[in-house]
């Protein structure tokens, strides 16, 4: 059975004055109905621009998608028209952004946010609209929620607005929700709010799930399938357990190693991956990861691995993927 | 006399290198236009009591709006407390003058959060780490000063031609780095680190924590280690002080804390950090605080977490807890534990 949303092999690329840099460079995977996938790596790894790939709202004239393609539904989103693909945006592939503040416009009540987004599918009514965005705020529990339809972003709290923000995400029924560091701009009990009402909304309505983050522990949380981008590749994908059981690529087992962990006791010093992340206009020969990785080989300087499969529905980037150490 | 602790870093002391009592710092909400009036207070910081000792690390964590970069800030005299002693080497900082104070600013600094905003972008690194080289005139000669700003950036893991560079052209966590070293330069006892990881990747975070260890190390070094990520906060201090909306409700060893919490924030705040591991995550008690975190210039009456706390009854509205010695060395501001 065909996936929900299909990418295969997308390459997006900036023209800047250091050269070209290579954002995403020829990603591919799959989201299945209902599913939460987690989109994992640092800054500059090319998640976030994977997910604005995928609704094609990549930055122009700069940026552009210059290869591969993303089927949706059976449709590939990258050959739509600019009309027909915002009729997909918004509502049928919903998105969530990092900073709740900027995303919200500030000279716009909450009401006229949703019931905006209601019209302009043309879901809704005026009245019908009004109600619904109502619904949908007592839905993401807000309390109050008729009282709030008046109130402008800055009179809420972060949690608040991105609550506004995932209703707004819900209120065209979408079958997918791209969620960009939904809760990193969040204190940590709120975080659990969002993220336990994130999974109860995508369980209650069947909605699939993408979640992008760098945060290890809110993927461990959440997530059913997890994949790791390092400079603008996927360099590693399984299930949530047997990333975090098995991890099978050296950047992946230096994240988890560098990391303190609540759970285990407290270790004198922490294990960082050595040096920083490759400029992108400027990728070493080879696999990217190779001059900061503890396990090179010859190999690896000179031919980019490709992901393979190395386990059960494991797959990985790495050429001495199986002689890791546990 | 009590037994000299042992710290982390070997460092045995029983002395209380800061201390602070009955601190509070409001800042007054005011309206108009024209003239101003005031109309309100934002109780910040609300009654904090607690000591750092020589040589130990002691993490202050609380989510945002709970007064811990306030504390940090009142400590340094960078606020000035509305209310309240800050004592340091056991002089009473609040009662000095600015002139006063400068020579003791030497011996406490800081390094910020956030790395983009905390370094004057005109300047060169070298001028930045020199700068408070020449303030203090701790440097003869320019040569000296050079040589000392090289010797910083060395210690902090810059090569020393970083001291050319405009601060554009470094990563968060060189910056970071740059921020560290400038905190060193007058060879202070005393270091606030206010969220100094925070802004970072987490593979650039593991790097700047142990650097952070190691300078204590070497230096002898004290710190109040500031931040909200209870893992990070965990991994380096020695005891911790538990912050909600300007009060301390919790203090304990690390060990304590972490095991054994037993203020009702303590323990939803660390049922909340996501730990990287389904099959843990699996198993975990799961504590969701329900509400939100009200506002400091309306706070709540009696025990400031009583709306949100799964424990509370009724006279939780009316009396202010007292943070009181539950057990040895480890004090909780609640009386229903």
């Amino acid at each position: 059975m065909a996936a929900l949303l299909e990418v295969r092999n997308v390459r997006t690329y900036f023209h800047t004055s250091h050269g070209v840099v290579k954002a995403v460079d020829g990603v591919s995977f799959d989201v299945r109905e209902g599913e939460t996938a987690a989109l994992v790596g640092e800054s500059g790894c090319g998640k976030t621009m994977t997910a604005l790939s995928i609704i094609r709202l990549v930055p122009k004239p700069q940026g552009s998608i210059v290869g591969g393609e993303i089927h949706f539904e059976g449709r590939n989103l990258l050959t739509l028209s600019e009309p027909e693909i915002r009729q997909i945006r918004g509502a049928d592939i919903a998105m969530i952004f990092q900073e709740p503040m900027t995303s919200l416009n500030p000279v716009l009540t909450i009401g006229r946010q949703i019931t905006e987004t209601l019209e302009a599918h043309g879901l809704s009514s005026k009245e019908e609209a009004r109600e619904r965005a109502s619904e949908l705020l007592r839905l993401v529990g807000i309390p109050d929620p008729d009282r709030r339809l008046s109130d402008y972003p800055h009179q809420l709290s972060g949690g608040m607005r991105q609550r506004v923000m995932i209703a707004i995400a819900l209120s065209c029924n979408p079958k997918l929700i791209l969620a960009d560091e939904p809760t990193t701009a969040l204190d940590v009990t709120i975080q659990a709010q969002i993220l336990e009402l994130m999974g109860q909304l995508s369980r209650k309505f069947g909605v699939a799930l993408m979640i992008i983050t760098h945060n290890l522990g809110v993927v461990a949380r959440y997530a059913d399938r997890v994949r790791v981008m390092y400079a603008g590749k996927i360099i590693e994908s399984a299930s949530a357990q047997e990333i975090y059981r098995n991890p099978r690529h050296p950047y992946t087992l230096g994240l988890l190693r560098s990391v303190p962990r609540l759970d285990q006791p407290r270790k004198a010093k922490l294990d960082p991956i050595k040096g920083q992340p490759p400029d992108l206009w400027s990728l070493p020969q080879g696999c990217s990861f190779a001059p900061r990785c503890k396990f090179a080989v010859e190999k690896c300087a000179q031919e980019a691995p490709p992901l393979r499969e190395v386990g059960n529905g494991h797959l990985s980037a790495c050429w001495v993927a199986e002689t890791l150490p546990r | 006399m009590a037994n000299p602790r042992i710290t982390s870093n070997g460092y045995a002391s029983n002395e209380h290198l800061v201390e602070v009592r009955g601190l509070r710092k409001y800042f007054p909400v005011l309206r108009g236009v024209v003239t101003q009036r005031v109309v309100g207070w934002v109780k910040a910081v609300d009654d904090v009591s607690f000591f750092i000792r020589r040589g130990e690390t002691l993490g202050l964590v609380g989510e945002s709006g709970c007064g811990k970069t306030t504390t940090g800030r009142c400590i340094l005299q960078l606020d000035r407390a509305t209310e309240g002693e800050v004592l340091f080497e056991d002089q009473d900082l609040t009662r000095m003058a600015d002139a006063e104070l400068r020579p003791l600013r030497r011996r406490m600094q800081i390094v910020f959060q956030d790395p983009y905003s905390s370094l004057n972008p005109r300047m060169t690194i070298g001028q930045i780490i020199g700068e408070p080289i020449r303030v203090h005139r701790m440097a003869e000669t320019d040569r000296d000063c050079r040589d000392r700003v090289a010797e910083l950036l060395r210690v902090v893991g810059l090569s020393p031609i970083m001291a050319e560079r405009y601060p554009h052209e470094l990563s968060g966590g060189q910056r970071q780095r740059v921020g560290i070293a400038r905190a060193l330069a007058l060879e202070p006892r005393f270091i606030v680190c206010d969220e100094p990881v925070s802004a970072l990747d987490v593979s650039i975070q593991a790097q700047i924590i142990n650097l952070l260890e190691d300078l204590q190390e070497r230096f002898s070094l004290t710190y109040l280690f500031i931040a909200h990520d209870l893992s990070v906060v965990r991994h380096i201090s020695d005891r911790i002080a538990v912050m909600y909306l300007g009060k301390v409700v919790e203090i304990a060893s690390r060990a304590e804390v972490y095991e054994n919490p037993l203020h009702p924030y303590t323990r939803a705040l660390l049922s909340a950090v996501p730990v990287p591991d389904p099959a843990a995550e699996a198993q975990r008690e799961r504590l969701v605080l329900k509400g939100e975190v009200p506002s400091p210039v309306n706070p709540p009456s009696g025990c400031v977490f009583h709306p949100r706390c799964p424990i509370a009854v009724e006279e939780c509205s009316r009396a202010v807890p007292e943070l009181t010695e539950v057990k040895p060395d480890h004090w909780v501001a609640c009386p229903r534990v």
